[in-house]
């Protein structure tokens, strides 16, 4: 493989760029695999990728319905954290801080990871009270974590409204000054790029249509480009979990819901964090290229639609200008949907089945993209190893019925409540 | 805008409505001996489907009554609504 850099920039300059190797090539699907992913988003990207590292298993294929990073990896609003109060989230999302701080230079791929830092917004003494308590939880698992009062926030962010008759005042914040953005198609294709150059067969324009199941194991797959083989498979599709499990005759603790995400015209440089709001569901950073990207709340109902209704987006937008009174005067440049696997305690699913070869990668909610590192390389450990790594021991399937929930949030199972 | 017709009140946007979840669920009758597969399919399983989705709504800003509604999950079209109370 080519390896990027200056000189391999230079060196293409002369030639008017015209001769720089496909970042990954389009193959037809083999007749076996060792291992077959489906779904090539970046979960499904950085699993085969981390297999190839980790584990030196590179007789694997990725079999994504449509392109390659034409889903959620592609939609979200790029916010990477580990601001979490449970030990499996805390720990394991902290795991993931460390892979995207490595990110650009072990993929040979510039991500884009930029540390500025996240400030979740108080607006009540009892909201103070659970930051404080969540915080105190981060530093005990060794995440960065900084309880900021009024005028501390005042000063990160005096854009913000702090006038005094407002419907939420800020009291504070809660601040992970090592949580930041990433640019997130680079996430897919840096990981593509290197899992190609593996060996990866990264197969698009492929739906799989069926399961051959014999005896409680899996044999391989049936696609519209024909069966493959497989001793394991791992899925990987998020938003789709359901489509496919109904295939496998599977009722999963998941409803697929719709999510939108928009951004604003670009303006000068005004807000160098990610800021949330507290007392609503809203969420806001600024792109390199100067857009205010946004996002809140699920649109509410099931849903595949991947494009979403006008009274969440306004719904989320009166909180945004609750929030920063300055985006009301803001064009808006672009909207758009996705579908979430929305799990019914809000923490993911990272385990084996009771198929025998069939491994099971979703629940992320609306959490998935900064977990893609990490949800990667714990799904690679638990496909070549056969049992879940310890970072995903928490996130078993079985936890439902048994009483080991992970509710972050404490809102149960009605995913849509938000 | 989804536009939702209450058969209490004829049709309404959805603004109105507070959303219920699959109107399919049903609780575990009461005193009987229930295993912990039929709660937990209760709780937490769901099939969500790709297509027609029986789901319920409550007419939370109007009449305040339950009602289900099915609604295609693919292209939010909507095809019937019912009383809560209408057996399907």
């Amino acid at each position: 493989m080519q390896k990027y850099s200056v000189f391999s920039l230079i060196k293409n300059a002369f030639t008017g760029h015209k001769d720089w190797e496909v970042a990954w090539k389009d193959p037809a699907p083999k007749a076996e695999y060792d291992v077959i992913i489906i779904g090539g988003g970046g979960h499904g990207l950085a699993t085969a990728y981390y297999l190839a590292k980790e584990h030196n298993i590179t007789k694997v294929a990725i079999i994504e319905k449509g392109w390659i990073g034409g889903g959620n990896v592609g939609r979200n609003t790029t916010i990477i954290r580990s601001n979490y109060m449970h030990d499996e989230n805390g720990l394991f999302s902290e795991f993931g801080m460390d892979l995207w701080r490595n990110m650009s230079l072990d993929l040979n791929f510039n991500v884009m990871f930029s540390p500025r830092g996240i400030i979740n917004l108080a607006h009540s003494d009892a909201q103070m009270n659970a930051y404080s308590r969540r915080g105190n939880s981060m530093r005990l698992n060794g995440i960065d974590a900084v309880l900021l009062n009024r005028e501390e926030v005042k000063k990160i962010i005096p854009m913000a409204d702090f006038s005094e008759n407002v419907r939420f005042p800020i009291f504070g914040g809660l601040m992970q000054p090592s949580a930041g953005t990433a640019r997130h198609d680079a996430v897919a294709w840096g990981y593509a790029r290197q899992a190609d150059s593996m060996g990866v067969d990264i197969i698009q324009n492929c739906e799989v249509t069926g399961f051959d199941v014999v005896n409680g194991k899996i044999l391989g797959i049936r696609t519209s480009k024909g069966e493959i083989k497989a001793k394991k498979i791992g899925l990987c599709v998020a938003g789709s979990t359901n489509v496919l499990a109904e295939k496998l005759n599977m009722t999963l603790p998941i409803e697929t819901h719709l999510l939108q995400a928009c951004v604003s015209e670009p303006i000068k440089p005004i807000l160098d964090h990610v800021v949330t709001f507290g007392a609503g569901h809203f969420y806001c950073s600024q792109s390199d290229k100067g857009e205010m990207v946004m996002g809140g709340d699920l649109d509410g109902y099931n849903s595949y639609a991947q494009r979403g209704n006008l009274p969440t987006l306004q719904h989320v937008l009166t909180e945004g200008i609750a929030m920063f009174p300055f985006l009301s005067k803001l064009k808006m440049l672009r909207t758009w949907g996705g579908i979430m696997d929305m799990s019914m305690d809000g923490s993911p699913i990272i385990d084996k089945t009771h198929i025998e070869g069939l491994y099971l990668n979703c629940g992320w909610c609306y959490g998935g993209f900064k977990a893609t590192p990490a949800s990667g390389w714990t799904f690679a450990h638990t496909i070549a190893q056969d049992k879940p790594h310890k970072l995903n021991e928490g996130y078993s399937l079985n936890r439902f019925s048994t009483g080991h929930l992970i509710d972050e949030k404490g809102l149960g199972t009605k995913t849509w409540i938000s | 805008m989804l536009y939702i017709k209450c058969p209490h009140c004829g049709l309404r946007p959805q603004t109105e409505f507070s959303y219920g979840g699959d109107a399919t669920v049903k609780r575990p009758e009461l005193n009987k001996e229930i295993s912990d597969q039929d709660w937990d399919n209760f709780v937490y399983l769901r099939k969500s489907p790709r297509g027609k989705h029986l789901e319920l709504w409550q007419h939370i800003s109007g009449c305040r009554q339950w009602i289900k509604v099915e609604r295609d999950t693919l292209t939010h079209e909507i095809f019937t609504t019912y009383k809560a109370s209408e057996n399907i």
